[in-house]
């Protein structure tokens, strides 16, 4: 039964929290040495899966299964994975030492081969010489450091991080994204990351599933997920998409926004009708009589490297980003490459994203916050 | 700036008068009394008639500690399924330990003459069932009893205090470096709960080792506890320099008590100790 590379398998893993479904059906299998990402909202379901996989968590149905062993009757302290858990977690009584030592204790392991560990890890997290610090005493950001180093010195196969960065600010975000991803191919461990960033998610990943009301939406590499979203959540979730409603009039024929486009797209019933995605950078700002369609524009906003406008094309608010300036009330055509169009099957998300017509930047940036906050 | 901080010497002087009146005065008048005798000399007799009173002395630390330890053991298993229990069985929980305290203290103690007497419920439910009774009143048992009875709930308190704000997650972090529940406990909960035991320790043993009343009730005249003769000195011997004396020195134990209670527990910086 187990394939190849496969070091962690999750079959039809279900849960309610009382009358809630967290999760529903899950299906999975995560490979060895890999960088898998679950991305998604708050609640969808990604944190209740990783604590299933640590052990703190019963699924009600389902198996997990590790490098083909059903373990759902181990405990945590029994399984080869560990824990880096949001807010840290470190023993408040032990100083940096003791704390990385811990597990090594635990094992039992002579007390000169767990100094020689502990050194090791705490170069490996750039920590030289905070052995002798007390906890309380460290930034956030070094006090994440020391729970990798706990983490990693007992040598697990799996390393589950759950929304480590969280709390730390973005810049000392950006750096410890890049510092994780180095230490995830130097020590040659999997590493199953839960976020609801999607740049995030993007930067670091070999794979993401993207999770929301307790499925799995999609699962694929980075580009895959950004190029080929298989329905309107996945493509609204990550980065900006202009998700429109149209008919797949032939193979390679889409018709949305009251014209034909060719596009790259086969394989639907002919008039099927679809939910097509248009990157707001894939838009091409052309004059008017050479546009397929046109738009006038009722916002722009300048943001540094682009310009963002926001167009209104037969009462559908595009997002569209440029390099070129247009003043607010110019129309504008428009003109998109058929690489630049995806079609996707019709899902229940339909309909309920991809429209900019009540955007705004203020909006957008007030839901980042009250995100982060949770 | 100026008027900021007359606002705060304000704000501060009610509690400072209070502190003067109620706290620094009265030990004042204690030490004095221990030291002065009637004409105003100083003398060291009254100090030293304590010889007489040693065994008092020590018998009374010695209820009080083993009091304190038996309400520590049981307090300690309650304060943590408490702590872990939904917030509903968590309120029930705490009412139920906190409504004998609204009882007063002479009712309490004079409902466990009534169940520990040799004609008491107690025993005359055991002679029912046709078992010979049991003497529980007027012995070292039954005042480490009524102490246990009466000042758990000020070890319950602290340590479910504490252990109710104890980070779950440092339980899980834990177990997932490979700790089992024994480990978990010995290596976590027990020493981040310390503060909770200094404090529920403190809050059991002064009054314990202090306690008058209890030992009279339920100790009968077998025996009297160094409260019992404190008191006596006041309300029947008037000799209030030996009263004050033998106060000050229980104090003086009780500090010292503490201190190398604190020492076992770590740092005394650590939040709710209260010597």
């Amino acid at each position: 039964m187990m394939e190849d590379n496969v070091i962690i398998k999750l079959q039809n893993i279900s849960k309610k929290f009382e009358d809630d479904v967290i999760l529903d059906n899950i299906n999975l299998s995560i490979k060895d040495k890999e960088f898998m990402t679950f991305l998604g909202p708050s609640g969808c379901g990604k944190t209740t899966t990783l604590r299933i996989i640590a052990g703190f968590l019963e699924s009600d149905s389902g198996q997990v299964i590790f490098e083909g062993k059903d373990i759902n009757n181990l405990p945590p302290h029994k399984r080869q994975v560990n824990t880096i858990f949001q807010r840290y977690a470190l023993f408040p009584h032990l100083n940096v030492y003791d704390n990385i030592a811990f597990g090594l204790r635990i094992k039992k392991m002579k007390e000169k081969d767990i100094s020689k560990k502990v050194y090791e890890m705490l170069e490996l997290v750039n920590l030289k010489g905070f052995q002798k610090r007390n906890i309380a005493s460290l930034s956030g950001g070094q006090q994440q450091r020391v729970a990798i180093a706990r983490a990693l010195a007992v040598e697990p196969r799996v390393l589950l991080l759950d929304e480590p960065l969280g709390a730390l600010d973005l810049k000392l975000r950006k750096d410890m994204q890049v510092e994780l991803k180095n230490i995830q191919k130097r020590m040659g461990i999997t590493f199953i990351y839960v976020t609801h960033d999607q740049q995030e998610a993007l930067s670091m990943s070999d794979t993401i599933v993207v999770m929301n009301d307790g499925k799995i939406q999609q699962i694929g590499t980075p580009i895959d997920i950004y190029n080929e979203p298989k329905n309107a959540f996945v493509a609204d979730f990550i980065g900006e998409s202009n998700i429109l409603d149209g008919v797949m009039l032939n193979d390679f024929k889409a018709k949305f926004s009251g014209a034909v486009f060719q596009c790259l797209d086969k394989g639907f019933a002919v008039n099927e009708s679809v939910d097509i995605v248009v990157r707001p950078e894939d838009v091409d700002v052309v004059p008017v009589e050479e546009g397929t369609i046109s738009g006038v524009i009722t916002s722009n906003t300048f943001k540094g490297v682009h310009f963002e406008m926001i167009v209104d094309i037969d009462n559908f608010k595009w997002m569209i980003q440029t390099t070129d300036y247009y003043p607010v009330g110019t129309r504008i055509g428009i003109q998109i490459e058929p690489d630049a169009i995806h079609v996707m099957k019709k899902s229940e998300y339909s309909g309920m994203y991809g429209d900019y017509s009540s955007f705004s930047d203020e909006i957008e940036h007030l839901s980042d916050i009250s995100e982060e906050e949770e | 700036m100026a008027k900021k901080s007359l606002t705060k010497k304000l704000i501060a002087s009610p509690y400072l008068v209070w502190a003067g009146i109620f706290i620094i005065v009265p030990l004042v008048i204690v030490v004095y009394y221990s030291f002065f005798d009637a004409n105003g000399e100083f003398t060291l007799e009254y100090v030293s008639e304590m010889g007489k009173y040693k065994n008092v002395m020590l018998n009374s630390i010695w209820l009080g500690f083993i009091a304190t330890v038996i309400s520590l053991v049981l307090a300690y298993p309650l304060a943590y399924i408490m702590a872990r229990s939904t917030a509903n069985v968590q309120r029930t929980m705490m009412m139920l330990v906190m409504l004998p305290m609204w009882m007063n203290l002479l009712i309490r103690t004079y409902s466990m003459m009534i169940l520990m007497q040799d004609t008491g419920i107690i025993n005359s439910f055991l002679e029912k069932l046709n078992i010979d009774p049991v003497h529980m009143i007027n012995t070292q048992g039954a005042v480490v009893l009524g102490m246990v009875y009466n000042y758990i709930p000020y070890m319950i308190l602290p340590l479910y205090s504490i252990m109710a704000k104890m980070d779950h997650n440092l339980i899980e972090a834990a177990e997932d470096l490979g700790a089992n529940k024994l480990t978990v406990f010995k290596n976590i909960i027990l020493p981040l709960s310390l503060p909770g035991i200094a404090s529920g320790f403190t809050m059991v043993f002064v009054p314990s080792v202090s306690t008058f009343y209890i030992s009279k009730k339920l100790g009968g005249n077998t025996f009297s506890l160094i409260g019992d003769v404190i008191e006596m000195q006041f309300k029947s011997a008037n000799n209030y320099n030996l009263g004050a004396s033998l106060s000050l020195v229980l104090m003086v134990l009780i500090i010292i008590c503490m201190m190398v209670m604190n020492r076992f527990t770590g740092e005394d910086d650590d939040g709710g100790v209260l010597i």
